[in-house]
């Protein structure tokens, strides 16, 4: 198996808006800054992916225009997926464990801005038995919150705390959109008050992955995957225990995740009581630091949020922060999808 | 590093019509699986992942459909991948499937691709405007006719080229029983005679609006010796992109397409692709990209693609086939359009190609393009395993 490492990570300043910028303009900035930060042009890269949604931009091939930002003549060997860019990271893996690549760049990004979020989000359900009826994104989510509090797992208050650590902890990060002290707020969506849900926001990532020795010539200390997989579950909520994520567990399995324990892990929770199921899938105690970015309860810009926990998760063992880390990110309603990497620094190979 | 070789053990596809009301998206898809599943003789259980992909999701009015789909493909438990690349996407989907095995991530992989136009209205879905940028001009042939013109006028074709691949086309889908258009009556005349829509473009020289899926199930070489059938093997595979517009763009023959060409001979051996390859299934949806892609693909010098098509080289007989299948001229459901051209190729190298299938046939190429001509997928496949 080839040693693949994440080797530089940028964002966008999340933003409840951006109007003035199109979705080329937003990633700009951080597509040269990934590129920068290795050294590295456009054309040297071996693979390139993306990860979007047309539903956000509320037009087919939207990712079309996107490519325009990364300067794609002469052509360049690249694809896309209709996911977060977490998945965008995966298939560029893949690309790089076939040895038809040494390098990869990896971007997504999100506009919520220009509609409504949760009413889009619905538009992602059964689109015969389920979307006809609208249900948005934070019902839905309010149903997982009920059936946790209900199973005896968590309780407003707990939710609360949750909400209030993230929030204290985004202070130190300058891309979060909502950071410090936030109210609890009324119900939204009850048992869901205004501080157990994300905030709307704009934003773009992008990383730069690289193989073996071509890692260590551009990272001081590469943030190496040990182990990368993706699971998914049935849709209907019907059939599934929203108070788990059997999808979750097996995908870090596979991953290796439950070989050693993680001193941190970036858990794409953009709702408090979907961190109280993924600490349990995931099996995280006390001595794991869970989400100190953030995470998405302090900017969640929909399909780049996930890519971003691969990229917080690396950036602190970039910086000597964390050895062994799990990122997160999911996909659909209540964590229908999910995906878990583990990343080490070299110090923790030893 | 030495890369798994990846062969192809299961192919299957619905009958393509205009509009499927006997099934739901969920059915349609299932359709093709189930008979892929059926052709490599293995069930859902022996599958490890499932790769999908579709053309814009505006085009059945859903969000990231895989989500709502994993039921319905088996994927429950196991990893499911969307890719969208524009119209090459049924092309990159295939690829990244085969990259899984490739990379030895997977031993298995159902990969499928699909549209089912009918549940919405593609037109609707590809004009939905946007601040700041240009409107796309009355679909795509609207998009695609000025670049013909300047084929014609930079090779001097003669204005007969269009008509002919479209006949020839639509005849050979009369060979295919999957096909959309079986137009038994179908003369040159009938081609020529019919209205101009986006001049030189005619009604009877554009693809037609499909519902239908196509699936394949890629294996290791463990997998291949267990197969029941001959299996299909990946000799190479590429991808290249370009942006749609820039300075010095050439829609005529875009770089991208030519070096995403060069790349798949490189990983295969081939020296002269003309010689080398016994079919070809290359995306057509408007009939003068045959001779366009002939010279871009590499099949002809520069300004001689059209001498090809008015030979008769590719006609079904010819030395150089294009599109035994009836190509996208004669199916198209859009995001399986390209994986329809890869797994044709792969039936053609397995000899089950029915009707239409090549004597003889041990190379073919399966080619997909989309977005403003700017996304290019190929792979080439062999009747025998890559050497080494």
């Amino acid at each position: 198996m080839r040693d693949v490492a994440i080797v530089a990570f940028a964002q966008t300043a999340h933003r409840r808006r951006t109007d003035e910028l199109s979705e080329v303009d937003l990633l700009m900035p951080v597509l040269h800054e990934v590129l920068g930060a290795t050294g590295l042009k456009a054309n040297e890269i071996g693979f390139t992916c993306s990860g979007s949604a047309d539903y956000l931009a509320g037009r087919a091939f939207s990712f079309t225009m996107a490519l325009d930002g990364v300067g794609a003549h002469p052509p360049i060997s690249e694809s896309h997926v209709e996911m977060d860019g977490a998945w965008a990271l995966y298939e560029a893996w893949v690309k790089i464990m076939t040895g038809e690549a040494d390098t990869a760049l990896v971007y997504s990004y999100g506009k919520s801005s220009p509609g409504e979020v949760r009413d889009v989000l619905s538009r992602q359900l059964d689109p015969y038995y389920l979307a006809p009826l609208w249900p948005d994104s934070v019902a839905l989510a309010a149903l997982q919150a009920q059936a946790l509090i209900d199973a005896g797992d968590t309780d407003e208050t707990a939710l609360a705390e949750i909400a209030a650590r993230s929030r204290a902890d985004a202070t130190a990060n300058p891309y979060a959109q909502l950071t410090g002290d936030v109210p609890a707020g009324d119900h939204l969506v009850h048992p869901l008050r205004t501080g157990d849900c994300p905030p709307i926001g704009d934003g773009a990532a992008a990383v730069i992955l690289a193989a073996g020795d071509t890692a260590r010539a551009l990272c001081a200390r590469p943030a190496w995957i040990r182990g990368i997989d993706h699971r998914i579950e049935a849709h209907s909520l019907g059939v599934r225990d929203l108070t788990d994520s059997p999808s979750t567990r097996l995908a870090a399995q596979h991953a290796g995740a439950f070989e050693r324990p993680a001193d941190t892990a970036e858990l794409h929770a953009p709702f408090t009581s979907q961190e109280v199921v993924l600490r349990k899938a995931l099996g995280l105690g006390d001595d794991t630091r869970v989400n100190p970015s953030g995470g998405a309860l302090a900017a969640n810009p929909v399909m780049a949020a996930g890519l971003i926990r691969l990229g917080e998760a690396a950036a602190r063992i970039h910086r000597g922060e964390s050895d062994r880390a799990l990122a997160h990110a999911t996909s659909g309603p209540c964590l229908q999808q999910n995906l878990v990497a583990v990343l080490e620094g070299e110090s923790a190979h030893v | 590093m030495s890369e798994e070789p990846v062969a192809v053990v299961g192919i299957g596809q619905t009958k393509h019509v205009a509009a499927r009301h006997d099934v739901s998206i969920a059915g349609l898809v299932r359709e093709a699986a189930v008979r892929a599943l059926e052709d490599a003789g293995l069930t859902w259980s022996d599958i490890d992942a499932v790769v999908i992909g579709k053309a814009p999701d505006f085009f059945e009015g859903v969000m990231m459909p895989e989500l709502y789909l994993a039921d319905a493909l088996g994927a429950v438990g196991k990893p499911m991948l969307r890719v969208h690349t524009a119209g090459s996407v049924g092309g990159s989907t295939a690829l990244v499937a085969a990259n899984l095995v490739a990379a030895r991530v997977h031993r298995t992989v159902l990969t499928l691709a699909f549209e089912k136009q009918s549940e919405s209205n593609a037109m609707w879905g590809l004009s939905l405007p946007v601040p700041f940028q240009q409107p796309l001009l009355a679909g795509a042939g609207g998009f695609f006719a000025p670049h013909v013109r300047a084929y014609m006028r930079r090779t001097g074709a003669p204005d007969t080229v269009g008509s002919l691949v479209a006949y020839k086309d639509r005849r050979n889908a009369l060979k295919n029983p999957y096909a959309h258009i079986h137009d038994a009556d179908i003369t040159l005349e009938k081609v020529q005679a019919s209205p101009m829509l986006w001049d030189p473009i005619r009604y009877s020289e554009t693809c037609p609006s499909s519902d239908g899926a196509c699936a394949m199930v890629l294996t290791d070489r463990d997998g291949a010796a267990r197969a029941p059938h001959p299996p299909a093997w990946v000799h190479g595979g590429a991808m290249r992109s370009e942006p749609t517009l820039f300075a010095g763009k050439d829609f005529v023959s875009p770089q991208a397409g030519k070096d995403c060409a060069a790349d798949v001979y490189r990983q295969a051996r081939i020296t002269d692709p003309r010689r080398e390859i016994d079919a070809v299934e290359m995306y057509v949806p408007f009939s003068w990209y045959e001779p366009m892609w002939l010279e871009n693909l590499g099949f002809a010098g520069e300004g001689e693609g059209w001498k090809l098509t008015e030979a008769g080289v590719t006609e079904l007989d010819g030395d150089l086939p294009v599109n035994p299948s009836g190509g996208v001229l004669s199916t198209n459901p859009i995001g399986a359009s390209g994986m329809i051209r890869f797994a044709e190729a792969a039936l053609q190298v397995r000899g089950r190609a029915g009707e239409h299938q090549i004597d003889g046939a041990t190379r073919a190429v399966g080619h997909a393009y989309g977005g403003g001509a700017q996304f290019f997928a190929m792979w080439l496949v062999g009747s025998q395993p890559p050497p080494g």
